[in-house]
């Protein structure tokens, strides 16, 4: 695997791009409002140049996850208030 | 009275219903329009679901999908409806999903008439559609089998998971006959491999479609494993005088009816004339013709056609003996004198 | 404080097993695709309305012919257009079902154009996604009946031309002409705004029909980068700015609120209940009668011929039911279709003892004319020492021939002495079983009753069938 660990901090909404499961279609960069993700330069196993999280800026909007056409590729955390 | 006097047509949609199915789409068409009404009339007052669909394209598929939904399903048209079904039929069998087709043939090609003939023996017995498949296919010849053969067939395309015909001529089906019908309803058994929109069936995938060619070679494999223990174990005639036969005169549907009058006048004659009426097409009773051959001098095969069944009667006689033919065509049916004078040429 | 976390909906497989040995978490399709994005939105859809263990989706022929690949659902897969049809064969089997059909833009609007507009017009119970992408994905880039005017595909490689291929085809705002449908929209595939509408639009479609209330639309502007040779995200713009001016994105029809939800009643219905219905439940123990009524009986071979309205088809029915009580063998067989229409109508009935052959009386020994034409036409061929009923109320001339027996009767004027016309059938069966003494005229009244539809009726054709008797009586008394 070439999915680099991302340490995944609660406290701060985050996204995480699994990158095996990434096409490279860019689309999420595309869409991201915050700017915060962006293409790598490797390769990964399916043979395309996968996207990742810059790792700050994310506000857990979603956009991304919905706008990446792969059902796996995208994960975003984000803190709610756990109901009482 | 015990029997009812019926439509060979109605017949059908009686024994279906007491067969447990619970479907019917079609298109309406002469001569198997009768099929549609009785569906349309009996269907919605037991709880079933009669849709006239657009076409019989779509009706072939609602057949599929209701196929599916693990339902006893049919359909029916006539010759040119069941062209257009034929891409369905052929996935229907690819999919393995049993269901119950009547033809009720009339003329052709093109629009040709709505009289009787037997035109569509190739396409509904050896294929028709695309790819290594074959249908179940049983013949009737009277009112009291078009219900007979019809429950028949709904049992048979259930346990082989396979469509299964049946394949009469306008005559038996626009007939009417005393039939004795059952007096209960068979039960439809649970299918493992439907879909029944619930949590056990959803692990299940009905489709016909292998892109990796060993699978589609093996499904292939296995389909026509399947085929070979039908023509094993269901094999259906009914042969008269043919152990001391000189000449076996054979013919499905109302030609097997104008046969036995052949005969008959012919025996009162002391001439040696029997008869083999092959009740299943697919699986085609050969090797019952195959012994017969071996002590028969020759066979008339009679059709309404332009020779279609003969090529199966030949094949089992595989050139031993003379297999002579005598047809009709265009919806013309030949009378018993015309026949009679025809099996007196070959004796 | 906990996570909340937007990943894979539950209603996906976890691996696509049925794709195959390798990349079984990755979707078949090319990078861009809009067929993805749609399996996200529809899954997640399932999964938080909690239908998707009773969901089944119909897969089509175009490139999401391996939808079942993903969807943990019940799945099946159509043939090219069909998918609504084969979601309306399941869809009735099983009302409970939710059943999506899933299709492309030559799906649905090329080569299945009938089935979805039908299936939308009978108002079925389903939820058909429409995928747009204004090109044959899957076969390579051909065009689509939404191929855009001067679009260029692979079979239109000069573009889209009017004169050849006509305009684009806009099927929401057809569907949306149609009386039953619910709900119909169309919705596009481009930025968080239209990715949002979708998902509402595709929650709505599903929605509608776990509340029954009927068919729902939604059609997407959907990216196929691959068809259309630029990249994903030109892909989008490339919708907004060419299919999204002549494809409106909008609501077309929402009637959801005003439709009451469709309960469809299932229940068991017992054998006794089965034959009821059938009719069947009448039907009693096998008459007794003498053997040697059997042994004797004559093979009657005959035809019954006239006018449309006469009744001949009936009088056949009648006779052959009337043998049938008898124990007889019995057949019936119209002239039928086209022929019927030109106004004359006969019947071949056939009665004997034993099993009969064909049901073509060819030469009838019994010949019943009603009108002057079927003399004309049948007599020739009736056999020698046959009988020939001749209705002389209508038909003018004699038998020409001496080797037969006729009996003369006037049977329209006797039926109209009763007030019924039509009834000239049945004084025709009286008069024939009197002669013939083959079967006691009594037996018609036990079929009379069940035969005649028209209730009020039966005791005049009861009537008819005595002076039949009467008038044989009267002038033919062997
Ligand atoms: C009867 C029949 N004709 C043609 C085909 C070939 N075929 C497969 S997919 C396809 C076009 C599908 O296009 P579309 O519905 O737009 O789906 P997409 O691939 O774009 O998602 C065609 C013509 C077929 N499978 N069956
Ligand atoms: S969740 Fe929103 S902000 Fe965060 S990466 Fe995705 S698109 Fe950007
Ligand atoms: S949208 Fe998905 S597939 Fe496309 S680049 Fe982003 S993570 Fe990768
Ligand atoms: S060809 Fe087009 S529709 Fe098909 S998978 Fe590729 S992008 Fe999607």
């Amino acid at each position: 695997m070439t999915e680099e660990y991302v340490e995944i901090d609660l406290s701060l909404p985050s996204m995480k791009v699994v990158s095996n499961l990434c096409k490279g279609c860019g689309l999420c960069i595309e869409h991201c409002p915050k700017d915060c993700i962006e293409f790598t330069d490797k390769f990964n196993e399916l043979g395309y140049k996968y996207a990742k999280y810059s790792g700050e800026g994310c506000t857990g909007c979603g956009i991304c996850f919905y706008a990446c056409p792969e059902p796996g590729a995208i994960i975003v955390y984000k803190k709610v208030r756990e109901k009482k | 009275m015990q029997k009812e006097l019926i439509k060979g047509n109605e017949a059908v949609i009686k024994g279906a219903l007491m067969a447990g199915c619970s479907l019917y789409f079609g298109y309406p068409i002469t001569p198997a329009s009768e099929i549609a009404q009785a569906a349309a009339y009996y269907f919605p007052l037991l709880g079933g679901t009669f849709v006239q669909a657009e076409s019989e394209v779509a009706a072939i598929n609602m057949v599929y999908g209701a196929s599916a939904a693990g339902k006893r399903v049919m359909t029916a048209s006539s010759g040119p409806g069941l062209s257009l079904k034929q891409e369905g039929i052929s996935y229907c069998a690819g999919a393995e999903l049993p269901c119950v087709i009547a033809d009720i043939m009339r003329a052709g090609p093109g629009l040709g008439n709505i009289w009787p003939e037997q035109g569509d023996y190739n396409q509904m017995v050896k294929g028709g559609g695309h790819g290594n498949y074959r249908n179940i296919v049983l013949a009737p010849n009277s009112a009291q089998e078009m219900c007979d053969l019809t429950m028949k067939a709904f049992e048979l395309a259930d346990i082989y998971r396979n469509p299964c015909i049946v394949i009469t001529d306008a005559y038996i089906g626009q007939m009417m006959e005393p039939v004795e019908f059952p007096t209960t309803r068979k039960k439809v058994p649970y299918k493992e491999w439907a879909l029944y929109g619930d949590e056990k069936s959803k692990k299940n995938l009905v489709t016909s479609i292998l892109m990796n060619t060993h699978l589609e070679e093996e499904h292939n494999k296995k389909l026509q494993k399947k085929y070979q223990t039908i023509a094993e174990n269901e094999v259906l005639y009914e042969a008269l005088n043919t152990e001391d036969a000189d000449i076996v005169l054979v013919g499905y549907g109302i030609i097997s009816r104008i046969l036995l009058n052949v005969m008959e006048i012919l025996r009162k004659q002391d001439k040696k004339v029997g008869l083999i009426r092959p009740i299943t097409l697919f699986p085609f009773p050969s090797d019952f013709i195959s012994q017969a051959a071996d002590s028969v001098k020759s066979f008339l095969v009679v059709e309404l056609s332009n020779g279609q069944m003969i090529d199966d009667v030949k094949l089992a006689v595989n050139g031993r003996k003379d297999v002579h033919f005598y047809n009709r065509m265009g919806g013309a049916v030949p009378s018993v004198d015309e026949i009679v004078d025809v099996v007196k040429k070959f004796i | 404080m906990k996570a909340a976390v937007l990943e894979k909906p539950k209603a996906f497989y976890d691996k696509f097993e049925r794709k195959g040995k390798t990349q079984q978490e990755t979707t078949h399709y090319c990078p861009g695709c809009g067929h993805g994005n749609l399996h996200k939105i529809i899954t997640e859809a399932l999964s938080e309305f909690g239908v998707d263990d009773r969901s089944i989706i119909v897969s089509p022929v175009g490139c999401s012919v391996f939808a079942y690949y993903y969807f943990d659902t019940g799945n099946i897969q159509a043939a090219h257009g069909r998918a609504p049809a084969v979601a309306t064969g399941l869809k009735r089997s099983n009302p409970e079902s939710i059943v999506i059909s899933y299709q492309g833009d030559g799906d649905l609007a090329a080569i299945g154009g009938d089935e979805i507009l039908q299936a939308a017009n009978r108002g079925e119970n389903m939820t058909v996604i429409f995928v747009n992408n204004a090109i044959y994905g899957m076969t390579g880039g051909q065009m689509a009946p939404t191929t855009l005017v001067g679009q260029k595909t692979t079979t239109s490689p000069y573009g889209r031309k009017i004169e050849n291929e006509g305009y684009p085809i806009r099927m929401s705002e057809i569907i949306a002409t149609l009386e039953a449908p619910v709900y119909v929209e169309r919705t596009a595939l481009v930025d968080f705004k239209t990715i949002n509408h979708t998902k509402r639009a595709i929650r709505k479609a599903i929605k509608n029909q776990i509340d029954k209330k009927g068919f729902s639309f939604v059609e997407v502007l959907a990216p196929c980068p691959t068809g259309w040779k630029i990249t994903p995200v030109d892909s989008q713009k490339w919708i907004q700015q060419h299919m999204m001016p002549y494809f409106p994105v909008q609501a077309f029809k929402d009637v959801s609120d005003q439709r009451e939800s469709m309960e469809i009643e299932q229940r068991d219905y017992s054998d006794q209940e089965v034959l009821d219905v059938l009719g069947l439940s009448q039907l009693g123990e096998k008459k007794q009668v003498p053997a040697s009524f059997i042994e004797n009986f004559p093979t009657q071979f005959m035809k019954i011929a006239g006018f449309g309205g006469q009744g001949v088809l009936s009088a056949g029915v009648v006779m052959a039911a009337c043998a049938m009580n008898e124990n007889l063998e019995v057949t019936w067989i119209p002239s039928y279709g086209p022929e019927m229409r030109g106004g004359t109508a006969n019947c071949s009935v056939i009665l004997s003892n034993s099993r009969i052959g064909s049901p073509l009386t060819t030469n009838p020994n019994v010949l019943i004319v009603m009108n002057g034409p079927s003399l004309d036409a049948f007599e020739d061929d009736v056999q020698p020492n046959g009988l020939i009923i001749v209705n002389t109320s209508i038909v003018d001339r004699r038998v020409k021939r001496d080797d037969v027996d006729v009996l003369y009767i006037p049977l329209t004027e006797i039926a109209s002495g009763l007030g019924l016309t039509a009834a000239a059938n049945m004084v025709c069966l009286g008069a024939y079983l009197e002669y013939t003494k083959l079967i006691d005229y009594k037996s018609l009244f036990e079929i009379v009753p069940l035969a005649i539809k028209k209730k009020h009726l039966v005791d005049t054709n009861l009537k008819a069938i005595k002076e039949g008797v009467k008038y044989i009586r009267e002038n033919y008394s062997r």
